[in-house]
């Protein structure tokens, strides 16, 4: 078997979703491009004319992130005859779902180097831009009872039984880790400064970040979901089905949710043979990936059953694993997946997560994926795992050995 | 269908042509195949003619504009012809559509009710003109029948008035609006004082308007509000579903769903592709069970009832003028209220002044609401209150001709009050008793004048509830009986005639559902999932909180005095499984609202504040709360339900199928997409033989109490329907 191999893992710094924000002056193309330019930079033995493809995970592929922003990209970063490219939505893990299909692109022995990874410039293409039946046809909606995601991870800490003082005490230790991290370098290497067209830096750090968070200046924030929950009837659409639990209660704020903002990622996946001909070291072996549908409504449970499939196809168990990378869209999601899977906080998201970081949607599956092989070269360790939840009632897992 | 001309053709010097809707077959226009004729000639006409035609007028000959769809032919439509009825729909469609574009102006001039298909054919118009006449009321019910206006309703009010207001003001709730109300809603431009000056200014209209056309048909028109891909409108799109089924508490009503569907999906596209849409979804409901089942119970048993069907033939109508009203507690407040509203005068009597003063002050409390509304004036306030005369002396009851006792349900109690009232009323006067579960028969016995017993039972707060159910007693003869729905339409109340029994009709089959919630809680059932298996059956309000409120100290005086009542006639009463849950309440001093704790906590106001943490103590949820069936928590109420009402009708309690349909819906809160207790078995998915094949499971699995009675089963077996 054909083994699908990481040879690069780059990704932009993350920076505030909203027009004050250092990337908003930024085109998503231009995310691109820059990494585009980057990987062929640190890899000068990477011949362009063999990558076969450019995945790209984008969530609202519409305006300047639409029509197929991925060949675009490549086109624009001068792989003019190569990188034939795509653009793919699983919803927040399209960027891992692109790596994954590159790997398996390379593992059935079809294509041996691929470009895969994600892009969101959520201040300039805001979220739900592409509308979309689920959200937006009554007939489907009512049918599939659509909720939001928030009114989602609120009924996830209410079933769970996590409290606000549970979710913000997550969020605030997500702050301090992120923070240690940023301190120590340990996203130096793959962190990419965005760079203008003179060459002027225009961003080179996370920006989301707010150190010195506690636990009580959290507390002090409101939930974001019990308006839409109450008055958009929301909430009773998810007790309708959730029948047993009596009242949804709503802890998530800005504070403890997952982090509005612009940023991309890129891996360079390839096969063995493919890198060696080209002289590139393999940093990583993908081991096994798994996607699995969830119950909608609750949508974020996605996670656990995912890694689940994963470990079951890489022949593992969860104890196996060295570090965690899962995804922070809410504190609840994260706090379940330690409970369902009985893995200690030590060994997940041990350099902050979304939470503290920002999670640019298309993006963050491939730069959480990149954060867990950096760290485990970091602390010489082997197996990673990166999962995400997914709109819609969803979960993406990849397993990764550092090699 | 009738070839008759149902449309009469009239051109003035001016060339305006008035079409004149005046069906000679009946009393009143409806969307008939001679409609549909008529209208076809009429619009043809329009156009061979359009050379001399300056413009349209359209009006009506009878007291109504038009009364709508035809409901016999609407709920006929099943799968085999709905091809057919969507043809038909489709073509009245486009004969409207032909009018609004004729190049003509066209107005509508509405000299009485145009509900439904009335409206729609107004809204063809370009412009609509109502005489100012009390009686009429614009609107689309459609929904109350389970149905969407299909006649373009839909399509034409969402660019009349946006996605917005079109669904919550006028489509969703079928509001039937006064005249001055639907001007202010904008189904209505322009109201006139007279026939002649609403033709006058119909003609003016057209004079002045020569080029007229529909909004949606001009350059640059724009939806109100905006369609669909405004961003403003599309931000807040996602809630429309969510808030829908919110309101609808997750029952099982498919017209409000898809009037939603069909006018967001017909915003996104043009007017005939919308009309298409439209048609998609109408065809849907019409060939529907809910529809049919709504349209049994809320068109022809309602019309049956309010046209007296239950009236013994041959009485003069005899309205009572002076009621005695016996305790002026909450029902005897509440009677006076609605007796005195009626323009009848109200004895109020209590063992105190006070107390009768008390029950007078509700009149006062109504009275000043609707003052400070604006909906009655000060003088008609005072003259309703002037009608109610609060005494504690039985000797101011002299020259009542009717009377309602309303003291406590206490069968002594309620004979020693007739025994003071009768000998002081009027010789003749009609005994009514508002007792809601003690056997009527055994009442009379404390009157002398047994024929002239009769139940009145009112239920809670009486000036909002709709229903009187009527009890006749052994010996309550056909006039009295006559006098009792006279006095119920007098107080505008949907009466409903039942032979004597414990617990009459309606309480007697709450009470098997609310036995039937409480069973469950002791079964296991997450007490969260049973408010949510009642309210998403179509219920108004869980079963626990409908306990809490109902107080279940009540439940086991009544438990009490059934099955006393059983052993003194020699038989025994079987317990039901709810009775142990009832008596833990009890025992923990939690029997409801009144005790300030029940099923919910409720704060010093009395507040329902959420689910008493307890509960999961006292009744420990088993197993896997997520893996309960709701749909079969749902149905055993529903089924328990229909089960008694098919033994009410076996032993004669029930004599008219349309009074326990009413009955259940507007007395007990039976949902009303199942159009009733027994229509829900004649309409139940597979027939009247499925519906007893359930009963069985469910007897089998839950006990005898389900076990369909020797009717249900002939019915089954012969292939009838109640």
């Amino acid at each position: 078997m054909t083994e699908a191999f990481v040879y690069d893992a780059v990704r932009t710094p993350r920076g505030r979703g909203k027009a004050t924000g250092s990337l908003h002056g930024t085109k998503p193309v231009s995310l691109v491009v820059g990494l585009i330019d980057e990987v062929q930079k640190r890899n000068p033995g990477l011949d362009p004319a063999q990558i076969e493809d450019v995945i790209l995970g984008v969530v609202s592929p519409v305006g300047e992130q639409g029509a197929d922003i991925a060949r675009t990209a490549a086109l624009a970063a001068g792989l003019e005859t190569s990188g034939a490219g795509f653009q793919l939505n699983r919803f927040c893990a399209s960027g891992l779902e692109a790596v994954n299909i590159a790997a398996q692109k390379v593992r059935s022995g079809w294509e041996d180097l691929i470009l895969a990874g994600g892009v969101e410039s959520m201040s300039r293409v805001p979220m739900g831009s592409d509308g979309g039946p689920w959200a937006m046809d009554p007939e489907t909606a009512y049918a599939t009872s659509f909720v939001p995601q928030g009114v989602s991870a609120d009924l996830i800490a209410t079933m769970e039984g996590f409290s606000r003082d549970d979710v913000d005490l997550y969020a605030a230790e997500s702050q301090t880790r992120a923070g240690k991290a940023i301190a120590n370098g340990a996203f130096n290497r793959s962190l990419v400064p965005v760079v203008d067209i003179n060459g002027q830096v225009v961003l080179d750090h996370d920006e989301f970040p707010r150190p010195g968070t506690t636990p009580e200046s959290l507390g002090g924030l409101k939930p974001s979901f019990a308006g839409i929950g109450d008055m958009g009837g929301f909430d009773a659409v998810a007790l309708q089905k959730y029948h047993w639990v009596e009242k949804i209660n709503h802890v998530h704020t800005p504070g403890n949710s997952s982090g509005i903002v612009d940023g991309a990622s890129l891996m360079i996946i390839g096969s063995e043979q493919a890198g060696a001909a080209m002289g590139l070291t393999p940093r990583a072996r993908v081991v096994a990936t798994g996607v699995v549908g969830t119950e909608p409504t609750i949508m974020l449970t996605g996670p656990a059953p995912s890694a689940r499939k994963a470990l079951a196809k890489a022949g593992m168990t969860a104890d196996q694993i060295d570090l965690f990378e899962v995804n922070e869209a809410f504190a609840a999601v994260v706090m379940k997946f330690m409970r369902d899977m009985d893995v200690p906080h030590e060994k997940i998201n041990v350099n902050g997560g979304a939470i503290a970081l920002g999670h640019p949607l298309g993006a963050t599956g491939a730069m959480i994926l990149g954060t867990v092989i950096d760290e485990l070269e970091r602390r010489d360790q082997r197996f990673g795992l990166a999962t995400l939840c997914v709109g819609g009632g969803m979960g993406v897992a990849t397993i990764v050995e550092r090699l | 269908m009738t070839d008759q001309n149902t449309i009469r053709w009239d051109q003035d010097e001016n060339g305006i042509v008035t079409l004149t809707l005046d069906d000679p077959s009946q009393r009143a226009n409806t969307m008939s195949g001679a409609y549909q004729a008529s209208m076809k000639a009429a619009v043809d006409r329009l156009y061979a003619e359009k050379d001399s035609v300056t413009g349209v007028v359209i009006t009506s000959g009878k007291d109504t504009f038009f009364a709508g769809g035809d409901l016999k032919l609407l709920s006929q439509v099943t799968d085999e012809n709905a091809a057919e009825f969507l043809a038909g729909v489709t073509a009245i469609k486009a004969d409207l559509r032909r009018l609004e574009t004729l190049g003509r102006p066209v107005v509508a001039a509405l000299n009485g009710a145009a509900l439904g298909g009335g409206l729609e054919i107004a809204l063809a118009c370009h412009h609509r003109i109502a005489l100012d006449n009390p009686k009429a009321q614009f609107g689309l019910p459609e929904v109350t029948l389970g149905l969407l206006p299909g006649g373009g309703g839909v399509t034409r009010i969402v660019r009349l008035l946006g996605l917005a207001d079109g669904l919550m003001k006028v489509l969703l709730q079928g509001t039937r609006f006064k005249t001055a109300d639907a001007l202010s809603v904008g189904i209505v431009d322009e109201i006139a004082a007279t026939p002649q000056e609403m033709l006058d200014k119909a003609r003016d209209w057209i004079v002045a308007n020569p080029e007229a056309v529909q909004p949606w048909d001009a350059p640059g028109y724009r939806m109100p509000g905006g369609a669909p891909s405004n961003p403003k409108v599309a931000g807040m799109l996602p809630a429309f579903p969510a808030n829908l089924r919110k309101q609808l508490k997750g029952a099982p009503m498919p017209a409000p769903h898809h009037i939603m569907c069909a006018a967001v999906e017909g915003a996104t596209v043009d007017i005939d592709t919308a009309f298409a849409v439209e048609g998609r979804y109408f065809v849907n409901l019409a060939k529907g069970q809910t529809a049919k089942n709504m349209i049994q119970a809320f068109w022809f048993d309602l019309n049956s009832i309010n046209a007296g069907g239950s009236r013994p033939e041959g009485f003069a109508p005899r309205p009572a003028e002076k009621v005695a009203v016996l305790g002026a507690g909450m029902m005897g407040a509440g009677i006076a209220y609605v007796s005195a509203r009626a323009g009848i005068d109200v004895v109020l009597k209590d063992v105190s002044l006070e107390a009768a003063e008390k029950g007078k002050a509700y009149s006062q409390k109504l009275l000043d609401k609707a003052v400070g509304r604006g909906s009655m004036t000060e003088a008609k306030r005072e003259e309703i209150l002037a009608r109610i005369t609060p005494t504690a002396d039985y000797a101011d009851l002299a020259g009542c001709d009717l009377v309602v006792e309303a003291v406590f349900e206490n069968v002594a109690l309620k004979h020693e009050v007739f025994g003071q009232a009768e000998p002081v009323v009027n010789a003749d006067a009609l005994l009514g008793s508002n007792t809601s579960t003690l056997p009527i028969t055994g009442l009379a016995e404390g009157v002398q004048r047994k024929q002239d017993f009769i139940g009145l039972h009112f239920f809670s707060p009486v000036d909002k509830m709709p229903l009187l159910e009527i009890i006749r007693g052994e010996q309550t003869t056909d006039a009295a009986l006559a006098r009792a729905l006279d006095y119920a339409a007098q107080i505008k109340k949907t009466p409903i005639v039942v032979n004597d029994s414990r617990g009459f009709f309606t309480s007697r089959v709450i009470g098997t559902f609310v036995n039937e919630a409480l069973a469950m809680l002791g079964e296991g059932i997450a007490p969260a999932t049973i408010e949510q298996a009642t309210t998403q059956a179509g219920y108004p309000v869980g079963a626990l909180q409908l306990a809490d409120e109902l107080n279940m100290e009540l439940f086991l005086k009544i438990r009490n005095e059934t099955r006393a009542a059983l052993e003194a006639a020699g038989r025994s009463h079987p317990r039901h499984p709810a009775e142990q849950v009832v008596e833990k309440m009890v025992e923990l001093g939690r029997a409801g609202r009144l005790r300030g704790a029940g099923f919910f906590d409720y704060d010093e106001n009395g507040k329902r504040t959420g689910l008493w943490p307890g509960l999961a103590e006292v009744f420990p949820i088993a197993g896997d709360p997520g893996a309960v069936d709701l749909t079969e928590l749902e149905e055993r109420m529903l089924v328990i339900e229909a089960v008694e009402s098919a033994r009410c009708v076996e032993e004669g309690v029930i004599v008219q199928t349309a009074d326990a349909n009413i009955g259940s819906i507007m007395g007990i809160g039976f949902p009303p997409w199942t159009g009733g207790v027994l229509q829900y078995i004649n309409g139940y998915p597979g027939g009247v033989a499925a519906f007893v094949a359930r009963a069985d499971q469910f007897a089998d699995k839950y006990g005898e109490r389900f076990t369909p009675n020797p009717l249900l089963r002939k019915k089954a077996e012969n292939g009838e329907t109640f």
